[in-house]
């Protein structure tokens, strides 16, 4: 599994940092998203998806690596 | 032979509620039949209302539609914008990128999760005290005059650097804004003298600063800053009005709620795990921003299904989203301990609420804080004569007096 996010796009709602604390962080500079852990374990993957469906602006891509 | 029915004539937003916690009951009715429906404007103009969860979520990410209110119709009254008006700078509401993106870029440090959590054991404090006073005062009290506006009002007021002390003007100014039928000229005024206020507090912040977020922002650490005055009074008045206005009414009106299912106030009072997902549920059922959210199509759009009109107003019912049944099971319960974190009550898209991890810090705190402190709380009057503010743009009770045993 691996995270993608198009920061460009992000607005600093802070629904990722809020729902998934162990993946995404805010930047202290501008409140966009950071990410901790781009590469997490199998046992984050629900937080991961949700941080994915609850960006209010499709930031976040979570992808399932087929070659595990 | 079948019949073809004719397009039905456009309707007014709905806005009489049968229940003081439900959103009015044809919102349902819409949602089943036409949930993209002509929507009739008090302008004389013509645009759609959307009531679907889903369709109202796809409407705020999509960018061919604008936020600019001097182009869009206001459901319910014109938007307090004279001829002429220039675009209040900084505003951030009626605003669309890139210019939106610029203005967000430099608050939003100031509200991040990690930021209000290092603020919550300031706002445990203030609302201690709060409650300490309603103790001290003993029953009954009017729960808004006593937590629910106090509370959200010197959070805003120490965030940003705004004398706590000044409040009355301030707070009568945002209600004259936000009441539906006031005169436009006494609209005019308290738009006019929040601005003037806002404008001298940006002048003395330049002369003697202190900590806090106004002054922050004129020191522009922040190499992209530099904001002009105009910039900063219109950042300043949005954050002080959105900072106290919203939270004081979720605050009133989830107790109210509360005191009405006894059973979900007990799940809230005696078990700490529920209260996450408590604040998202109530944030959920109640969603005060209760005539939706407009947009104006910048172009010809297909959208849904229908063809949208370059310059016709949409406007997305945040409220009927959230209680749409294929997003919610059951979507007319207040379950508190159920996951409702995909609500919309925050808005979507470019515009979802700025303070919204503030406003999360001080509902989780304020709510569980106050149903312990007062075990036998209840309303100090019957339910139905509990003052409703459907004459706001802003969702809530005018005032909720409340009893408890000393």
């Amino acid at each position: 599994m691996r995270i993608r996010i198009d920061r460009g796009r992000c607005q600093g709602a802070g629904q990722c940092a809020l729902h998934a604390p162990e993946l995404f962080d805010q930047s202290d500079e501008d409140g966009m998203v950071v990410v901790l852990d781009d590469q997490p374990p199998p046992e984050l993957r629900d937080k991961a998806r949700l941080a994915e469906q609850l960006c209010p602006n499709s930031v976040i891509r979570v992808l399932e690596e087929e070659d595990g | 032979m079948s019949v073809i029915s004719p397009t039905p004539s456009p309707v007014p937003l709905p806005t009489h509620r049968g229940c003081p916690f439900d959103p009015p009951e044809e919102y349902g009715e819409l949602r089943r039949s036409r949930p993209i429906s002509r929507l009739a404007f008090p302008d004389g103009k013509v645009g759609w209302l959307l009531t679907r969860y889903e369709d109202v979520r796809a409407l705020l990410e999509d960018l061919r539609f604008s936020s600019d209110r001097r182009r869009a119709s206001s459901p319910v009254r014109a938007f307090p914008i004279r001829d002429g008006d220039p675009r209040v700078p900084g505003s951030l509401i009626g605003m669309d990128p890139p210019e939106h993106t610029r203005y967000r870029r430099l608050v939003t440090r100031w509200f991040t999760v990690r930021r209000m959590r290092e603020l919550a054991p300031r706002i445990e404090r203030i609302v201690a005290d709060h409650l300490d006073a309603m103790e001290r005062a003993g029953p009954p009290v009017d729960l808004v005059e006593t937590f629910a506006r106090p509370i959200p009002s010197l959070v805003i007021c120490e965030l940003l650097g705004v004398p706590y002390a000044e409040r009355a003007d301030f707070q009568r100014w945002t209600a004259t804004l936000f009441r539906l039928d006031e005169p436009k000229e006494s609209v005019y005024a308290a738009r006019d003298a929040l601005w003037d206020y806002m404008r001298s507090l940006v002048a003395i912040k330049r002369q003697l600063p202190d900590d806090a977020l106004l002054s922050q922002l004129i020191r522009g650490e922040d190499p992209s800053a530099g904001l002009t005055d105009q910039e900063l009074t219109g950042l300043g008045q949005l954050l002080l009005i959105a900072g106290h206005e919203t939270t004081a009414n979720m605050l009133a009106l989830g107790t109210f709620a509360l005191l009405c299912h006894p059973e979900q106030a007990r799940a809230l009072r005696e078990r700490p795990d529920v209260v996450d997902n408590a604040v998202e549920e109530l944030l959920r059922y109640l969603t005060i921003v209760q005539f939706g959210v407009v947009r104006v199509a910048r172009e010809d759009v297909e959208f849904a299904g229908v063809k949208v009109r370059e310059g016709e107003t949409v406007v997305a019912s945040v409220a009927a989203a959230n209680r749409d049944p294929e997003r919610f099971p059951e979507p007319d319960d207040l379950d508190v301990t159920r996951s409702a974190a995909h609500h919309i009550a925050f808005g979507h898209g470019v515009h979802q609420c700025l303070g919204q991890q503030l406003a999360r810090m001080e509902m989780r705190i304020g709510y569980p804080a106050l149903l312990r402190r007062f075990p036998t709380l209840r309303l100090a009057v019957p339910a139905d004569q509990v003052p409703l503010r459907d004459d706001m743009f802003i969702y809530g009770v005018h005032q909720l007096p409340v009893t408890w045993q000393e």
